[in-house]
């Protein structure tokens, strides 16, 4: 076998490949196939390495060196430079954050430090496409365990002990939920991972099964094994073409290894896998509209109880877990229920991994102990805000979780202090909006997401939600009263309070949390008619400087509607009630004479 | 490989992938581990840096020793090379000049395994390089 | 059983474990509001989706308001029913409801008989905050030969799926559209016309709104009534006379027949005769391809095409014809009894009175919105003029009456016109589940026995049981029967037919539950099935009292054979009387 004195890691995710990381790889195997060296230096595809935002990524071993934003052109370089040479291409080297001098290693970066990973462990790191190299990293051992040495009620236990509470939003402690499913008697049980991820701009899940397919497979066996069940289904949305290949290629080989399917490992366990496709609606992330979704139902969710524990995938007993919550399950077993419960809070423990967002450095996927603070998250590892603008809210939780400020920095993140901020865990979804993002828009626009995604079953997420999406924009536009924010309001907390799922129990949140944090946008909106980060462009003003007007005829050329009067060389006038605030006069000013506000 | 049968099929081929990912596992990890680092640059090369790192790579390996071996820039003793920066866990690098295969067998023997320091130290306050 | 105790507004009570909400509640007087929900308890019939939310009560340690519709007691639990949360949440999700719905309830054909509306008065709903910048939903008006789909008025109570895919499981309506725009509609909102729908009305039947209505036809009968020209002959259906009393405020089961004929007189009609009439007929002829068919069967003879299956009902013919084509040689070839009366009025009936066949105008009145189909097959006409012009339901009947000011209660009762008006007790029970193969079995009996029935009530084939089965003894033959009521019930017979497995020899069936006193023409039940078996019970009762109780006996139909048909199954009456059926899978296409 050959003796490799060098790896180039190349990050395999969708985010990198979508900018040509496939063919960086095929580049750099060519420049050392030229050089001679594809006995010493070896190409390998991995998952995602977290820093999205900075992408393409590559990663030289044993250097630890950290190169982004690496083009296909930049092949030769690398090869000629630091894998014969052993010099670094600085100006490839991953920098921290803005400005600041580039960082060789990883470990002694701002992103990097503060993070532990366990459900990422493997991405980033080894060949999602080689079940050995997913051994080699103590795969599978820990099935192994489980078959041999513990029994289903003991691995059930461990799982409650580490205190592993659910990574798809609603923090059900996972243990909890094994045991209840393996208390329930069926002649057939279902292990399903929920692959359904349709938080937008969160993408944890699709990162673990591009990066580690097998770490969810192994977690189902064993969970398979903890509850009594002998099939997995995997209900993943079809718009993860390459985290459905990864599963595929790794369901062969894991069959082919004989770790699913008859006779595990020798043992008498049976367990096999086989995938579901959803079509991307979200609401089919909610447990019930899953199931009903892969029993080719329509995808809404139904009341609960019965819970699928007791009554699920085609009646029978059924356990969902999501992605990210497998994929913590095989590190557990390995290395111990306490050991996990370490790591984290007094109820939340262990990891979560979060898909930083929006206005934010390092835009990409970060994996932090639970109790790390949303301080740390947006600017130690996210690196702080773009351009050195201000901070001014973290939407945490997905399109239905709260916006939190400035004065909620130093919470200590975990599944009950968001609750009690008023936002919530949700999938992991971190948002950051800086000064110049409108509040009320901001509401807006996650409205218009659960407007678009609720399954229309029952009438106050079809209907309610719909009727906020409009009450906010009324506002927008100018035509709000102080009467509607207190409708706002009530209607928020009806909608909560009566929706069927959690998509409707929580989509109101985007506005009461900015109702509750940012009172004041909203009123200015209201009763100013003024958008204080000027984003409502209905309640922009332009208007022309006195002092500053020489007459010079421009603007009222450049105008489209020609709502600009006035004579040559005399100071020029906008009628407002023309206007339709397309920027052109302001364009067109030489002596920046224009004003908006 | 075809089914596994027993843990113990799994644990053989966990041992045999173990080398494979040994270099990556290695280095994501380092502290603890011996990093040995030999200067490549041109003067380096023409001085038979590679032989030397070749060296290190597969006998350290082979006699067991959890190591790093690393190719590294010019570290401006051009005319001591082949040199090799050795640095222990938890101490400062030492850096060799002149280093041939008998030199190399002894900053194992000697400096990697005991501690011990060896001739060709280049005593300069320098940094590591990147 | 085990039992719960909680308390629900304050008072304490014990139920079954399993009991709802809204049932405990019921149970002590406390009526929470419930839209969506709708339980036809005798025939084993619930929508629950829990949607609506309107029925949302407040359980003590609870995040969330509760449905009351789905949520099961549990011991200690704490309700609240009204307090101001829940009135607020409550009054709040109406207000959505009503902002998303048309607000033209003056010209609603479901005015006055809507749930919506009646929630809205109950919940004192004055104004909807916000009407003026809300949105609708809006959709394509789809108007098919028996049903009106106006889906600006859907609610999305999902009645009418479930009514579609679970009871008759013919799966014409489902959700389509997600969010604001999900609607219940069929598959890729097709025109119902293109979907499998048998046209049983039974999502006309309970959906709450305006948003499912029959295609009114009362405004055309009119025009006929008022053309000097035109000899207007109404046909009424036998269910008829044992519901159209509740659209004029008299109990449930209350037999109108007297007035019911009064009124039709009253109207205009030239000639008010019996569909009843077309059922005896029907025995006539069916009972006799029974016998026959039955006596090859005995011989062992492989076109035998046993069992034999009722054909009266046109929602049940629409569904075999959809779903087991290969089937379509099974059923009986007898047209129903409302085709029937059609093809003999305007021909033997015509000439006893020397009207020419396009002055003839025949009007049905039935239970059903399938006959309304039924009657615009081109089989069915000679020469572009149908056998049967309008077919009218029991809803526009009663709507006609009040808007021709007649004082239905204050009617006198008056006897049907001869000759086709008259009928046995055999006729009448044709409007119950079980009654068109009891009608038959007392004929069939007589004829091949050649012995008189000591007893014609035949219990056995009676009942709201969704399948039923029973053994006849026709004189040491063990006559098997099966009675299937709901498509669904009746999905379960046909597979049986279709595997060859089944052992009956005849088979009825009936598309709506408990037969044409439940059709989809009838007036609404809203979700009380104790109408449903109060009208059964009328349709018996006029059974007794009638003085002849088998179709052979009816002096009429002996006098049609005599003067016009010659004999049952005679060539004449094949060319009248039946029919064939299509194979029609391939109407289910798929086009925008």
């Amino acid at each position: 076998m050959a003796k490799f004195r060098m790896h180039l890691l190349v990050c395999g995710g969708s985010t990198c490949r979508s900018s040509e990381s496939d063919l960086i790889a095929e580049s750099l195997r060519r420049e050392i196939e030229e050089k001679g060296l594809q006995a010493e230096v070896q190409v390998i595809m991995t998952g995602c390495f977290g820093l999205c935002g900075k992408g393409p990524v590559v990663r030289v071993m044993p250097d630890n060196a950290f190169y982004v934003g690496v083009k296909p052109e930049d092949a030769p370089v690398i090869v000629a430079e630091h894998v014969i040479k052993g010099r670094r291409v600085q100006r490839l080297l991953y920098a921290g954050t803005a400005g600041k001098e580039p960082v060789s290693d990883p470990k002694h970066n701002g992103f990097h430090r503060k993070q532990i990973r366990i459900a990422l462990r493997n991405c980033g790191f080894i060949n999602p496409e080689d079940i050995d190299e997913y051994i080699a990293r103590d795969g599978y051992a820990a099935l192994g365990r489980c078959l041999t040495e513990m029994s289903p009620a003991q691995v059930v236990e461990q799982i409650k002990l580490s205190g592993l509470r659910g990574r798809g939003g609603g923090g059900f402690p996972t243990g909890l939920k094994w045991e209840i499913a393996s208390r329930n008697k069926a002649d057939q049980k279902y292990v399903v991972c929920n692959a359904d991820e349709g938080d937008p701009g969160a993408f944890m899940d699709r990162s673990v099964l591009e990066g580690d397919p097998h770490s969810v497979l192994e977690a189902m066996a064993i969970c398979g094994y903890a509850i009594g069940a002998t099939q997995g289904l995997i209900y993943i949305r079809a718009e993860y073409p390459l985290a459905i290949q990864r599963l595929k290629t790794a369901i062969k080989q894991a069959r082919d290894y004989g770790l699913l399917g008859e006779q595990i490992l020798g043992t008498n366990f049976m367990f096999d896998i086989e995938m579901r496709y959803g079509a991307g609606a979200f609401v089919c992330g909610e447990e019930t509209a899953l199931i009903h979704s892969m029993e080719g139902e329509r995808g809404e969710p139904t009341n609960k109880p019965p819970f699928p524990a007791e009554s699920g995938f085609l009646g029978k007993p059924t356990n969902v877990n999501n992605v990210e919550t497998l994929a913590s399950v095989p590190v557990i077993i390995n290395k111990g229920a306490g050991w996990f419960s370490s790591i984290g809070t007094e109820k939340s423990k262990g990891t979560k991994v979060f898909a930083l967002a929006g206005k934010i450095n390092n835009v990409g996927l970060i994996e932090v102990p639970m109790g790390t603070t949303l301080r740390e998250v947006i600017f130690e590892i996210g690196g702080g805000i773009k351009n050195g603008r201000k901070f001014k809210a973290v939407q945490t939780g997905g399109p239905s979780g709260g916006c939190l400020t400035e004065k909620h920095l130093d919470i200590a993140i975990d599944f009950d202090n968001l609750i009690a901020a008023g936002s919530m865990m949700g999938s992991g979804g971190m948002i950051v909006m800086d000064e110049d993002d409108c509040m009320v828009s901001v509401a807006k626009f996650f409205l218009e997401f659960t407007v678009e995604e609720s399954c229309g079953k029952c009438s106050p997420c079809r209907i309610g939600n719909k009727r906020l999406h409009e009450l906010l924009t009324h506002i927008t536009k100018g035509n709000g009263t102080m009467a509607d924010l207190e409708r706002l309001r009530n209607m928020s907390l009806v909608i909560k309070d009566t929706s069927l799922c959690g998509l409707g129990q929580s989509s109101p949140n985007p506005v009461l949390s900015t109702l509750a944090n940012f009172m004041d946008e909203y009123v200015a909106h209201v009763s100013e008619k003024k958008c204080p980060s000027g984003q409502c462009r209905d309640l922009m003003r332009y208007t022309i400087i006195y002092d500053k007007c020489v007459g010079c005829t421009a603007c009222a050329r450049a105008c489209p509607v020609n709502a600009i009067s006035g004579e040559r060389k005399e100071v020029h006038f906008i009628d407002q009630d023309k206007c339709i605030k397309c920027g052109a006069c302001f364009e067109k000013c030489k002596f920046a004479a224009v004003l908006i506000n | 490989m075809g089914k596994l049968n027993s843990l113990a099929d799994l644990t053989k081929i966990r041992e045999e992938s173990r080398h494979r990912i040994g270099l990556r596992a290695k280095s994501d990890s380092p502290e603890g581990l011996v990093q040995v680092r030999v200067a490549m640059a041109t003067c380096g090369m023409a001085a038979g840096a590679r032989t030397i790192m070749d060296f290190f790579a597969d006998e350290l390996d082979k006699r067991g020793i959890g190591a790093i071996v690393t190719p590294t820039g010019c570290m401006s003793y051009c005319y001591a090379e082949p040199t090799v920066e050795v640095q222990l866990p938890g101490t400062e690098p030492v850096v060799y000049g002149f280093v041939d295969l008998k030199r190399a067998d002894e900053i194992i023997e000697k400096y990697i395994k005991n501690g011990e320091l060896v001739e060709g130290i280049i005593p300069v306050n320098y940094e590591t390089i990147d | 059983m085990e039992t719960v105790k909680l308390t629900i507004d304050n008072k304490q009570i014990e139920v079954n474990k399993g009991t709802t909400l809204l049932k405990a509640a019921h149970r002590l007087g406390v009526e929470i509001p419930t839209l969506c929900h709708m339980e036809l308890h005798d025939l084993n019939i619930e929508n629950k989706p829990g949607g609506c939310r309107i029925c949302v009560v407040e359980v003590q340690g609870r995040r969330n308001l509760a449905p009351a519709c789905i949520t099961k007691c549990e011991e200690g639990m704490t309700i609240k029913t009204h307090n101001a949360r829940v009135l607020n949440a409550r009054r709040t999700v109406m207000e959505f409801i009503l902002s998303d719905h048309p607000k033209d309830c003056l010209i609603c054909p479901k005015s006055g008989h809507c749930d919506l509306q009646d929630m809205a008065n109950r919940l004192g709903i004055r104004e909807i905050p916000g009407h003026e910048i809300a949105e609708m939903s809006t959709y394509r008006k789809d108007t098919s030969p028996s049903i009106i789909r106006e889906l600006d008025k859907c609610i999305m109570c999902r009645r009418c799926e479930m009514m579609c895919n679970e009871v008759q499981t013919v799966g014409a309506l489902s959700a389509v559209n997600r969010g604001f725009m999900a609607v219940v509609a069929p598959a890729f909102e097709q025109n119902l016309e293109y979907s499998p729908c048998t046209y049983c009305g039974q999502c006309v039947a309970v959906c709450p709104t305006g948003a499912l209505t029959e295609v009114d036809h009362t405004r055309d009968v009119l025009r006929a009534l008022v053309d000097p020209s035109k000899t207007v002959v109404v046909q009424t259906a036998p269910a008829v006379r044992a519901a159209l009393g509740e659209e004029f405020g008299m109990k449930p089961g209350t037999l109108v027949t007297g007035k019911l004929v009064a009124a039709l007189k009253a109207l205009g009609f030239d000639y008010v005769f019996d569909t009843d009439f077309a059922a005896d007929l029907t025995i006539m002829e069916e009972g006799t391809e029974l016998l026959t068919r039955l006596g090859k069967h005995l011989k062992g003879e492989p076109d035998a095409n046993i069992p034999i299956l009722t054909s009266c009902c046109p929602g049940w013919v629409n569904f075999f014809e959809h779903n087991y084509p290969e089937l379509k040689d099974v059923p009986s070839t007898a047209k129903s009894p409302q085709q029937m009366f059609g093809a003999i009025a305007k021909t033997y009936f015509a000439d006893k009175i020397s009207v020419k066949r396009q002055d003839m105008v025949v009007v049905s009145i039935m239970p059903c919105l399938a006959k309304k189909y039924e009657s615009q097959r081109p089989e069915f006409a000679v020469d572009g003029n149908p056998d049967v012009d309008f077919s009218i339901s029991t809803r526009e009947l009663a709507a006609f009456i009040k808007q021709a000011n007649i004082d239905f209660n204050d009617l006198p009762d008056m006897d049907f016109d001869r000759p086709l008006g008259e009928s046995s007790g055999a006729a009448v029970i044709f409007g119950n589940t079980g009654g068109v193969i009891e009608a038959a079995v007392r004929t069939a009996f007589e004829i091949y026995t050649g012995k008189k029935l000591s007893r014609l009530d035949f219990t056995e084939l009676r009942g709201m049981e969704g399948v039923r089965q029973a053994t006849i003894d026709f004189n040491g033959f063990p006559l098997s029967i099966g009675i299937a009521h709901g498509l669904g019930n009746a999905r379960k017979l046909l597979d049986e037919v279709k595997a060859g497995r089944s052992k009956f020899h005849a088979i009825e069936v009936m598309a709506c539950p408990g037969g044409c006193i439940g059709g989809g023409g009838q007036p609404l039940h809203h979700g009380d099935s104790s109408i449903l078996k109060a009208r059964a019970k009328a349709i018996y009762e006029e059974d007794k009292n009638k003085p002849i109780r088998v179709s052979h006996e009816n002096p009429y139909i002996l006098q049609l054979y005599k003067e016009f048909l010659g004999e049952p199954n005679s060539e004449k009456a094949h060319h009248l009387l039946h029919t064939h059926y299509f194979d029609r899978k391939a109407k289910i296409i798929i086009k925008k």
